[in-house]
């Protein structure tokens, strides 16, 4: 296991000589995208907050980037790369899909109750 | 030795037994297993914060107008002081992960150092963590709490460049004392069996004269308008607002009442940060004790060093809670 290192990213179009220099480009991508996410937090620019999918633009850009984030942390920093398929599979599809399932149910149910509250059937500040 | 009484006639075979069919150890194994739990757990608090937001969408805290402190710096400086405590931990995950490379080559003195700077970015963390929930609870502006348990907050409008800007105004700056003869009920000076919290600095009445005495200063209610910003009532309005409608002046945020906004916000804060915050004191805990078996050479008479790989795991999963926790709760 110890030198079986796989040493690329992002597809191969970015490849390493040693696992400690993969390491230093992980790193340096992470900052990237942690750069950007707090450049756009702070700015927030105007062409982003459009309405898309129920929320705004901007969001979905966080939650992506966070996602890539995550990628790369699992991949590369908990060597999910040189893992066995079983053992990938195993880990990662087992929580996206309860995670998915659990956030499907409970945004949704926060949306219905949120609907019941603006529609004034119900009053909430005396 | 064999010590089974039959043979199975599936020895040899990839799930024959002794075999490692995943390419790893039993301890890792359960390490990752152990993640996926913790990760589902993590995620239930998350969607349950996603809810509750979902709920209060038309008046939930702005992050940004939460979280704008720096240490040692005066003025408002939102979201910097997060994004240097992500880069501590991203920092001190890629150190974790260096220290674990070193170990596979079996340099003791490599693993130590690493391990050594993992377990200081662990600790510069919490120190951030614990400085940034002192912010939060001692607050800033102060607010009134109104009997619907919403939030009233204070401001002018400002000319700053030419934009009209709203300024925050703080509670104590316009509150005329009134030298109330309120004094804090005492178990012992009342009714024994009934206790009281440290009194508000300022009642609402003081508060009020404070209003009407500064003409120029307005309301902003929780309320989000169509342009993404917090409500400003009129003056009247204003008026109107704390004579007929506060209960409580609020400073800071606890469990029970939130100068941001709804208390909700700062119970999910507290739970979620908190739990997140004690994840990483036991992560530098448990990397406090591989670092002294590593200074003691116990993984180098053991010949491997994967004990550094398991808790490396750990570390790194809390890295990867936070960057998701970094997202909910100060970006979107």
């Amino acid at each position: 296991m110890a030198d079986a290192h796989k040493l690329e990213i992002l597809r191969g179009l970015v490849k390493f000589k040693s696992n400690t220099q993969k390491i230093w480009g992980v790193l340096i991508l992470l900052s990237i995208i942690t750069a950007v996410e707090v450049a756009f937090g702070i700015y927030k620019p105007e062409s982003l907050m459009t309405k898309f999918i129920g929320m705004k633009l901007l969001n979905w850009i966080f939650i992506i980037l966070t996602i890539v984030k995550a990628y790369y942390i699992t991949w590369d920093f908990m060597h999910m790369r040189d893992e066995t398929k079983a053992l990938r599979r195993m880990v990662v599809w087992t929580a996206i899909f309860l995670i998915c399932y659990l956030i499907f149910i409970l945004l949704q149910e926060g949306g219905y109750i949120e609907t019941v509250y603006s529609s004034e059937f119900i009053k909430r500040d005396f | 030795m064999d010590t089974t009484v039959a043979n199975t006639g599936t020895e040899g075979k990839t799930w024959g037994g002794g075999n490692e069919p995943l390419k790893s150890s039993y301890g890792k194994m359960m390490m990752w297993f152990f993640i996926v739990s913790d990760a589902l757990t993590f995620s239930g608090f998350l969607a349950a914060y996603g809810f509750s937001r979902f709920k209060f969408i038309g008046s939930w805290p702005i992050a940004d107008e939460v979280f704008t402190h720096v240490p040692f710096f005066h003025g408002n400086y939102p979201m910097i002081y997060v994004a240097f405590m992500t880069f501590v931990l991203i920092m001190s995950s890629v150190t974790m992960v260096l220290a674990v490379d070193a170990g596979h080559h079996m340099q003791k003195s490599k693993v130590t150092f690493y391990m050594f700077l993992t377990i200081i970015g662990g600790l510069i963390f919490v120190g951030s963590q614990a400085w940034e929930w002192g912010t939060f609870i001692k607050g800033d502006y102060g607010a009134v709490q109104t009997k619907g348990g919403n939030i009233l907050q204070f401001g002018e409008y400002k000319t700053i460049d030419g934009d009209k800007v709203f300024k925050r105004v703080a509670v104590r700056d316009i509150a005329i004392d009134a030298h109330g003869e309120r004094v804090q009920h005492d178990r012992k000076s009342g009714l024994w069996f009934v206790s009281e919290g440290a009194l508000p600095a300022y009642t609402v009445d003081e508060v009020y004269n404070g209003l009407e005495a500064n003409s120029n200063v307005l309301v902003r209610t929780q309320a989000i308008n169509a342009e993404g910003e917090k409500t400003v009532l009129s003056r009247a309005e204003s008026l109107k607002q704390i004579k007929n409608n506060g209960k409580l002046v609020v400073e800071g945020a606890n469990l029970h009442v939130n100068e941001y906004g709804t208390a909700l916000f700062a119970d999910f804060f507290f739970f979620i940060t908190g739990f997140h915050g004690f994840h990483v004191f036991s992560g530098v805990l448990i990397n406090i004790i591989i670092f002294f078996n590593v200074v003691l050479g116990t993984y180098e008479r053991r010949g491997s060093y994967e004990m550094v790989e398991k808790v490396g795991l750990y570390w790194h999963f809390v890295d990867l809670v936070w960057v998701f926790v970094f997202t909910f709760f100060y970006l979107v």
